[in-house]
């Protein structure tokens, strides 16, 4: 499956992207705004400008999927379909979170939808994506194992170690490492002596392709196409899916490492309005129609806020619950 | 990073447990017992499997898995690259995707490598998940010193292990419980670490006869006696009951606690022998700051305080890198000679013997 080119994207499938790229732009400048007012604590990782990543790849991979995911990982959640609810509550840390609000925003977890959680340790999801493909291959499942992680994590030693270890067993895993040019304030080339991810795995003898991160169809059709290579028994891949962050790294980030003309640049080049302006262009989208999106995504946010305002919190008596598997009932 | 080469080991001070034991017929090693254990569980469960550093061809660095290979092959006895973090990491994916994965590190120094995984993951996911996730996983790591493997290959880190809620701590110190722990660890939907006093696979004993399964949390009484109780676990156990033996030639009747399990502690076993015998001696192969035998004796001052005829005593390993000097690294270790005589300045007995 390549990249549809202008002449076969549809509408259908145009406005289904910027459906939830919207969702995942709202229900981010929502955090923003609830953070100031206290609402959220803890620390926050928005993925404002990384929409195009969540959105793509999640729409290339099926339920059978397993997702191990990073703290920056609400726009992955959201887009694996983890309600907005759910996810919602776990950040105001109340009993109908998605973790019971024993996780927060780091470590959103939905084992029914295979979403293993954000990581919280740089690169430490990455060994437990082995082993689950590890586990799709020795239980003969149709599933793969997706593995997001950052650029930064490419300096950490279990990227290596699970590289190495994944191609070597041939297993199902698909590792997609969003490098958005800054492990939190170090850029890639003051940090790595070879900044080609790409070419990092491909020293392990992992097939490993660049992407424009910022264009969704891109996404989509290169995670499509490496699942189903992967499917087809080709072993692990890696894509770098090349993306920005638009806002700070956490809400205690001055950043200092950046000039704002940088981010002015990106934010033009930003996934929302790349895909807003090409539907339009194409005549498959009207003004209305974004302003409808937007809309239902504004009331989608607003209800999830309402859901987790209303939410009642886990009672302290209950603070020791599942640190071990509790009896079945 | 080698590890010891079995053929190489010599590792038969600890055979003095072997004495102590009445003879039986169903006579086996320690590293017979393990494997035994392994064999059973490959053969019952489809989703066990075995992996490590040389747990296949090599046969296991301490020749435990030796055979295991040939019996049921690669997909289930899977050697490893030398990552630790990375195979650690991987039995806790598989067990989150539905396998029971058995992994060895050869060592609990090794471990550190993969101490991200264990501390950050196995022992987080379930918690952290809200009760989602469970990881039912078995780490077997080879312990403690007495070889003379000095500072990178000797160390006692399972008290360390036990502060970490969420992970269970359990040490076979005996045949039965080499032989039937895995079972009960492989049962359990939560992250398992077995600790192997790796001077413990040469020393010999026997099955209790009938005897087909064992628990995972429960202290065992493995010398009953009237007057003081030496608490221990592991490689100190065979120390610890030479140590009473001695000590009952002196009339000094001595009550031995196995804790077989780390965490959870079985403080109710601890505490009933304590108020009985009034006094309480923790030998534990670990450093003494900050440790586990720290722990049982704060417990012990917690609940039975006004029980005790004497202070809480403690022998652990002197607050040393294991040295590789053999006269060294003995005097750094918990020894029946220091064990005796803690229990006689205990019972008022210093002059003794």
């Amino acid at each position: 499956m390549n990249a549809p080119s202008e002449a076969t994207v549809t509408r259908e499938h145009g406005l289904a992207l910027l459906r939830e790229m919207l969702r995942i732009r709202a229900f981010e400048d929502r955090c923003y705004q609830l953070y100031g007012e206290m609402k959220i604590r803890g620390f926050l990782h928005l993925c404002n400008g990384e929409e195009a990543v969540a959105v793509g790849a999640m729409r290339a991979l099926g339920p059978d999927d397993a997702i191990v995911s990073t703290y920056r990982e609400h726009g992955h959640a959201i887009a694996r379909g983890l309600p907005m609810n759910a996810v919602m509550a776990e950040l105001y840390g109340k009993q109908s979170g998605c973790s019971r609000g024993r996780g927060g925003s780091m470590h959103l977890f939905d084992v029914a939808r295979r979403f293993f959680g954000g990581n919280a340790i740089v690169a430490g999801g990455l060994p437990v994506a082995v082993g689950l493909g590890l586990a799709q291959t020795l239980r003969r499942e149709p599933g793969i194992t997706a593995c997001f992680f950052g650029d930064g994590a490419v300096a950490e030693g279990e990227f290596h170690e699970s590289l190495n270890l994944a191609a070597l067993w041939r297993l199902p895993v698909l590792f997609l490492c969003e490098n958005n040019l800054y492990a939190m304030g170090s850029a890639l080339d003051r940090t790595e002596a070879e900044t080609d991810i790409a070419a990092k795995a491909r020293g392990y003898r992992i097939d490993a392709a660049a992407v424009d991160g910022m264009d969704a169809f891109a996404v989509e059709a290169a995670v499509g196409d490496a699942a189903a290579a992967i499917r087809g028994g080709a072993g692990p891949a890696l894509l770098e899916l090349r993306t920005y962050r638009f806002r700070a790294h956490s809400m205690f980030d001055p950043q200092r490492y950046r000039d704002k003309a940088e981010v002015e640049a990106w934010q033009q080049k930003g996934p929302l309005i790349t895909l807003t302006t090409r539907l339009k262009t194409k005549g498959l989208m009207t003004e209305d129609d974004y302003q409808r999106l937007d809309r239902e995504a504004a009331a989608e946010v607003d209800a999830a806020v309402a859901f987790a305002e209303a939410a009642p919190w886990e009672p302290i008596a209950d603070l020791e619950r599942f640190v071990y598997a509790e009896p079945a009932a | 990073m080698n590890g010891p080469d079995a053929t190489h080991s010599s590792g038969t001070r600890m055979v003095d447990a072997a004495q102590i034991t009445p003879l039986a017929p169903a006579r086996l090693s320690y590293r017979d017992a393990v494997r035994a254990g392994l064999r059973d569980a490959l053969r019952a469960d489809p989703r066990v499997f075995l992996m490590g550093e040389d747990v296949g061809r090599y046969g296991g660095s301490y020749a435990v898995s030796a055979g295991l290979l040939e019996e049921f092959g690669a997909q289930r006895i899977r050697d490893t690259p030398l990552s630790e973090s990375a195979f650690v990491g991987a039995g806790i994916g598989a067990a989150l995707g539905g396998l029971r994965p058995i992994v060895e590190i050869m060592t609990v120094n090794f471990s550190l490598l993969a101490l991200d995984q264990i501390m950050n993951n196995a022992a987080t996911y379930s918690h952290m998940s809200g009760g989602q996730l469970h990881v039912p996983l078995v780490i077997r790591l080879a312990t403690g010193a007495g070889r003379q493997l000095a500072a990178q290959h000797s160390h006692s880190l399972e008290g360390w292990y036990a502060h970490i809620p969420g992970l269970r701590i359990a040490v076979p110190a005996t045949i039965d419980d080499a032989r039937f722990m895995l079972a009960a660890a492989l049962a359990c939907p939560d992250p398992v670490l077995l600790f192997e006093h790796a001077a413990l696979y040469n020393a010999e004993g026997d099955l209790t006869p009938g005897l087909t399964a064992v628990d995972l949390e429960r202290a065992a009484i493995r010398r009953p006696g009237r007057d003081a109780t030496l608490i221990t676990y592991g490689g100190s156990l065979a120390k610890s009951l030479v140590a009473a033996e001695r000590l009952a030639g002196e009339g000094i009747d001595v009550e031995v606690i196995d804790l077989r399990s780390l965490r959870p502690l079985d403080e109710e076993t601890i505490l009933a022998s304590v108020r009985r015998t009034r006094r309480a001696i923790i030998v534990d192969e670990g450093w003494r700051s900050g440790s586990l035998a720290a722990e049982v004796a704060t417990r012990i001052v917690e609940h039975a305080f006004y029980d005790l005829d004497a202070p809480v005593a403690r022998v652990c390993t002197v607050e040393v890198p294991i040295p590789y000097a053999k006269h060294l690294e003995e005097a750094a270790l918990p020894s029946p000679e220091r064990i005796v005589a803690e229990v006689r300045r205990s019972v008022g007995r210093e002059g003794a013997g």
